[in-house]
C-alpha cells in the first residue's frame, strides 16, 4: 500500500514534481562541480607557475664561486667543479618523477667574437633522453617557456646555435647568418629573445659548448623545474634528525626540499636547492587562490543547499489539501510524514545522481576551457554529494511537512488554505 | 488602495512573504559578494605578484652608468607605481685573489625589492656587507675580510648572510655609498618593481625610456608573462564560479516565489470574480515582486559587501574595495528574477476559470 501510494504520487503529479527534481539536480550540479574546481584547481595553478620557470637548481658541491655580472661570465672553465652529463636522465628515476616537469642543463663558456669576449651558453633544447624503458624530451623549450625565437630552435645535436636579440642586432645578425667565434664558422638557425641574460649571449647546443670548453660530459649547473607542495615548517626540518615514520612522511611529500634531496642522491657530487624566488612566491599565490577557491565553493555550496530546500518547501506546502484528505480518511501522522519523507528521500537520489554526472561533466568542460585539461571529480564523491543532498531536501521539506501533517484536516478539506 | 492590498497581502501570509524575502536576499548577498570579489581579484592577485622582484629593469648603455641626478628622474618617473632600486657592480679580488663580484644597492630597498632573501641579519652601517653563502665559503674569515678594486683595497664585516639559490649567492652586497667612495663607479642597472595592468607598464616602459633614452628599457618578461597566465586564469574560473552561483541563486527566487503566487490562486480567482481585469491582477503581482526584489537586494547587498570583505580579509589580508556600482546590476537583476517568477504562473493561472479555482480543484 506504502509503496503503491507513493508510486501513484510520483505518476500522478510528475509534472509538479519536475520543477523539484530540477532543482535538486541543478544544486547538486553545481555543488558537485565547484567541490571539483576546489580540489582540482590546486593541480592546476601549479601546473600554470612553471610559466615561471625552473624552480630547483642543482650545482656541483665543491664548486668555486660564480662571477657573473648580467650577461657577462667571467669564471674560468679551468676553476670550479663540474657535474656529470650522463647522469641527467636518472633525474626522471626519483620518487617524484612524476612531478619533475622539465630539466635543463648548462655550462657556459667564453668565446672570442669579434675581438669581445662574449658568452656562450650550451643547453638542450628538446632532446630526447632514455632512462630504462621510458623516453623522454627536456629542455630549454619546456624549462623556460618565456623564450621566445624568430626563426628555428637549433637541433640538439647539430652545430647551429641561436644569438641573442640584442647581440644580433648589434652583429647584424639574422636567422640563416653565419657567425664566427673562436675561429669556427657557425650557422645562426635563429634569434633569441627571452628579456633576460641570454639576449646579449650565444646558446648552443651542450655539445657544442662542451667542445669549446675541451670537458667533455660536463655541466655546470642543472635547472629543473617541478611542481611542488608550498614548504611549511614540517618541510624545512633536516630529514636526517627525523623518526623513521616522519622521514617517510617527508620524503613523500613533494616539498621543494624533499626533491632537491632526492636530486642530489641520484646526480654524483651535486647541491641541489630551490630557486627561492620562484618557489617561496609559487607558494604563497598557491595558498592565496586556493584559499580564495575554498571559500567560494562554502559560498556555492550553502546557496544551492538554499535553493534545493527552498523549492522543496514551496513543493511541499502546495499539497496541504492532499494531506487534510489522507488524514481524513484515517492516516496517522506518523505514516503521512514517513510517505513525503521517503518521496524527497527518492527525488534526492534521482536528482543527486544526474546532478552529480552534470556537474562532473561541468568540471571537466571547465577545466579544458580555462586550463586545458580536464578537471576531474573523484567517485568518491558521489556518495558525499548523495548524502548531502538527501540531508538538504530532507531539512528544506521537514519543516514544511511537520507543518503539513498538523494541518487540521477539516480546513484543509473545505479548501481554505 | 493599491499600497494597503500590497501590505495586507504581506501582512496575512508572513511566513511566506519572509520565506520569498529570505531567498531575494541570499541570492543578492550571493550575487553582489561574488561580483565584487570577481572585480577586485585582480588588483589582489596582482600585488601577490609583486613579491616576485622587478618586474621592469633598466640599463645603462654599454660601460656607462647613472649619474644621481639620473637615478633621482628615474625615480620620480615611477613614482608611486612602484620601487626603483639602483644596483652597482663590480668584479673585485678575495685576499686569496680569487675574482669575486661586489654590488652595491639601496639596501633597505632591494629588502623591500626582494622579499624572498633569506638573509640571517642586514647591514645597518658602513662597512658592513651582505655576504651570500657560497661566498661566505670561500672567505677565511668572516667578520674582517678585504676585497681590492683597482688596487684600492675595501675592508669589510659581514654582518649576516644571503642566500636565494642564484647569482645572489655568490656575490658581496654592500650599501652605495661605501660602493662609490671605495670604486667612484656609479649604478648600471635599475631593477623597478611596478604594480599595474598589462597596459599600465607598458606606459612606465614608455615614460622611462623618454627619461632615459640612452638606456635599454625592458620588461622581466620571466615575471610579466607568468603573471599574465596565472591573473587571467584565475579570474575566468571565477567568472564561471560566479555563473554557476549566481544561477543556483535565482532558481531558488523562482522556486519560492512561483509557489507563493501559484498558492494564492483562489485569492486571484475571487479578485477575478469581483471583476478586475488581468491586467490589474498582473499589476498587483508585478508591484509585490517589485517590492520584495528591492528590499531583499538591498538587504542582501549590505550583507553581500559584508561577505566579500571578510572573505578578503581571511584570504588576502587586505579588504575587498566595495564597488558600489554593483547596486544597480544586483537591483536590476532582483526585480528582473522576480518579476519573471510572478508573473510566469499568473499566465498559466490566466487560462483557468475562476469558478474552477473557487471550487478547489
Amino acid at each position: 500500500m506504502f509503496v503503491r501510494l507513493v508510486y501513484e504520487s510520483f505518476r500522478r503529479q510528475g509534472r509538479r514534481k519536475l520543477l523539484v527534481t530540477i532543482a535538486v539536480t541543478l544544486g547538486t550540479a553545481v555543488a558537485t562541480a565547484m567541490i571539483g574546481i576546489a580540489t582540482g584547481i590546486g593541480d592546476k595553478i601549479s601546473r600554470e607557475l612553471r610559466t615561471y620557470g625552473a624552480n630547483l637548481v642543482v650545482t656541483p658541491e665543491e664548486d668555486s664561486l660564480d662571477v657573473e655580472i648580467g650577461s657577462v661570465n667571467l669564471k674560468p672553465s679551468s676553476s670550479g667543479a663540474y657535474l656529470d652529463e650522463a647522469a641527467l636522465p636518472k633525474i626522471k628515476g626519483i620518487f617524484w618523477s612524476n612531478n619533475i616537469l622539465s630539466f635543463t642543463p648548462e655550462l657556459p663558456v667564453n668565446v672570442e667574437l669579434g675581438g669581445d669576449e662574449i658568452t656562450l651558453v650550451g643547453t638542450y633544447f628538446s632532446k630526447t633522453l632514455t632512462y630504462g624503458t621510458k623516453e623522454f624530451r627536456s629542455g630549454a623549450r619546456t624549462t623556460f617557456p618565456w623564450w621566445k625565437v624568430n626563426g628555428d630552435w637549433p637541433a640538439d645535436d647539430s652545430g647551429d646555435v641561436l644569438v641573442g636579440e640584442r647581440l644580433g642586432s648589434r652583429l647584424a645578425l639574422g636567422p640563416g647568418s653565419e657567425i664566427t667565434f673562436d675561429g669556427q664558422q657557425h650557422r645562426v638557425s635563429g634569434i633569441l629573445s627571452t628579456g633576460g641574460a641570454e639576449d646579449d649571449q650565444i646558446v648552443a647546443p651542450l655539445g657544442l659548448a662542451q667542445a669549446l670548453a675541451g670537458k667533455p660530459g660536463a655541466v655546470r649547473k642543472i635547472f629543473v623545474s617541478a611542481i611542488t607542495k608550498p614548504e611549511d615548517a614540517f618541510a624545512l626540518r633536516n630529514p636526517d634528525s627525523l623518526s623513521p615514520a616522519d622521514r617517510d612522511r617527508w620524503y613523500c611529500s613533494p616539498y621543494p626540499q624533499s626533491i632537491a634531496y632526492q636530486l642530489q642522491e641520484v646526480i654524483p657530487h651535486s647541491h641541489a636547492q630551490p630557486i627561492r624566488q620562484v618557489e617561496q612566491n609559487e607558494g604563497n599565490v598557491l595558498s592565496r587562490i586556493e584559499g580564495l577557491m575554498l571559500l567560494i565553493t562554502i559560498a556555492a555550496l550553502v546557496t544551492s543547499a538554499l535553493a534545493v530546500s527552498s523549492a522543496m518547501a514551496t513543493a511541499m506546502f502546495e499539497r496541504r489539501t492532499e494531506v487534510g484528505l489522507m488524514k481524513a480518511l484515517g492516516a496517522g501522522r506518523f505514516s503521512l510524514s514517513m510517505i513525503f519523507i521517503v518521496e524527497s528521500v527518492l527525488l534526492a537520489c534521482v536528482g543527486g545522481v544526474v546532478g552529480f554526472a552534470g556537474g562532473t561533466l561541468l568540471a571537466h568542460l571547465l577545466g579544458r576551457a580555462i586550463f586545458g585539461s580536464s578537471i576531474a571529480v573523484d567517485p568518491v564523491l558521489l556518495p558525499v554529494v548523495l548524502a548531502i543532498a538527501i540531508g538538504v531536501t530532507f531539512g528544506g521539506s521537514a519543516v514544511a511537512i511537520r507543518r503539513a501533517v498538523k494541518y487540521d484536516p477539516v480546513l484543509a478539506l473545505r479548501g481554505e488554505a | 488602495m493599491y499600497l494597503r492590498m500590497l501590505l495586507r497581502a504581506a501582512r496575512l501570509r508572513k511566513m511566506q512573504a519572509a520565506s520569498a524575502l529570505t531567498g531575494v536576499m541570499v541570492a543578492a548577498a550571493a550575487a553582489t559578494a561574488m561580483l565584487n570579489i570577481y572585480v577586485d581579484v585582480e588588483t589582489k592577485l596582482r600585488k601577490e605578484f609583486r613579491n616576485f622582484g622587478a618586474n621592469v629593469v633598466v640599463e645603462a648603455a654599454e660601460g656607462k652608468s647613472f649619474s644621481p641626478e639620473t637615478m633621482a628622474s628615474i625615480r620620480s618617473t615611477v613614482g608611486a607605481r612602484g620601487l626603483a632600486v639602483p644596483f652597482a657592480y663590480t668584479v673585485a679580488r678575495t685576499d686569496k685573489d680569487q675574482p669575486i663580484v661586489v654590488a652595491g644597492t639601496d639596501l633597505e630597498l632591494a629588502k623591500k625589492l626582494n622579499p624572498w632573501w633569506s638573509v640571517s641579519a642586514w647591514p645597518n652601517a658602513s662597512g658592513q656587507a651582505l655576504v651570500g653563502v657560497r661566498a661566505a665559503a670561500t672567505l677565511d674569515n668572516q667578520s674582517a675580510f678585504r676585497v681590492a678594486h683597482d688596487g684600492h683595497l675595501l675592508h669589510l664585516r659581514s654582518a649576516g648572510t644571503l642566500r636565494t639559490g642564484a647569482g645572489e649567492d655568490s656575490r658581496v652586497y654592500i650599501s652605495l655609498e661605501d660602493f662609490r667612495s671605495w670604486t667612484g663607479l656609479d649604478p648600471s642597472v635599475v631593477e623597478i618593481a611596478a604594480s599595474g595592468s598589462r597596459e599600465e607598464i607598458n606606459t612606465l616602459l614608455h615614460q622611462l625610456h623618454e627619461t632615459v633614452p640612452a638606456a635599454v628599457v625592458r620588461p622581466v618578461r620571466q615575471v610579466t608573462e607568468g603573471e599574465a597566465n596565472i591573473v587571467g586564469k584565475t579570474r575566468s574560473t571565477l567568472l564561471s564560479s560566479a555563473a554557476f552561483i549566481v544561477l543556483t541563486a535565482a532558481l531558488c527566487v523562482l522556486a519560492t516565489l512561483m509557489g507563493w503566487v501559484f498558492d494564492r490562486r483562489r485569492d486571484f480567482a475571487i479578485m477575478k470574480a469581483l471583476g478586475a481585469s488581468d491586467l490589474l491582477i498582473a499589476l498587483f503581482v508585478s508591484g509585490e515582486a517589485a517590492l520584495v526584489a528591492m528590499v531583499g537586494a538591498g538587504m542582501g547587498f549590505v550583507l553581500g559587501i559584508g561577505i566579500a570583505a571578510w572573505i578578503g580579509r581571511v584570504n588576502f589580508h587586505a579588504p575587498v574595495v566595495p564597488r558600489l556600482s554593483l547596486l544597480a546590476p544586483v537591483l536590476g537583476g532582483a526585480v528582473g528574477i522576480t518579476l519573471i517568477s510572478s508573473l510566469l504562473p499568473l499566465r498559466l493561472l490566466r487560462r483557468i476559470q475562476p469558478a474552477m479555482i473557487l471550487r478547489g480543484e
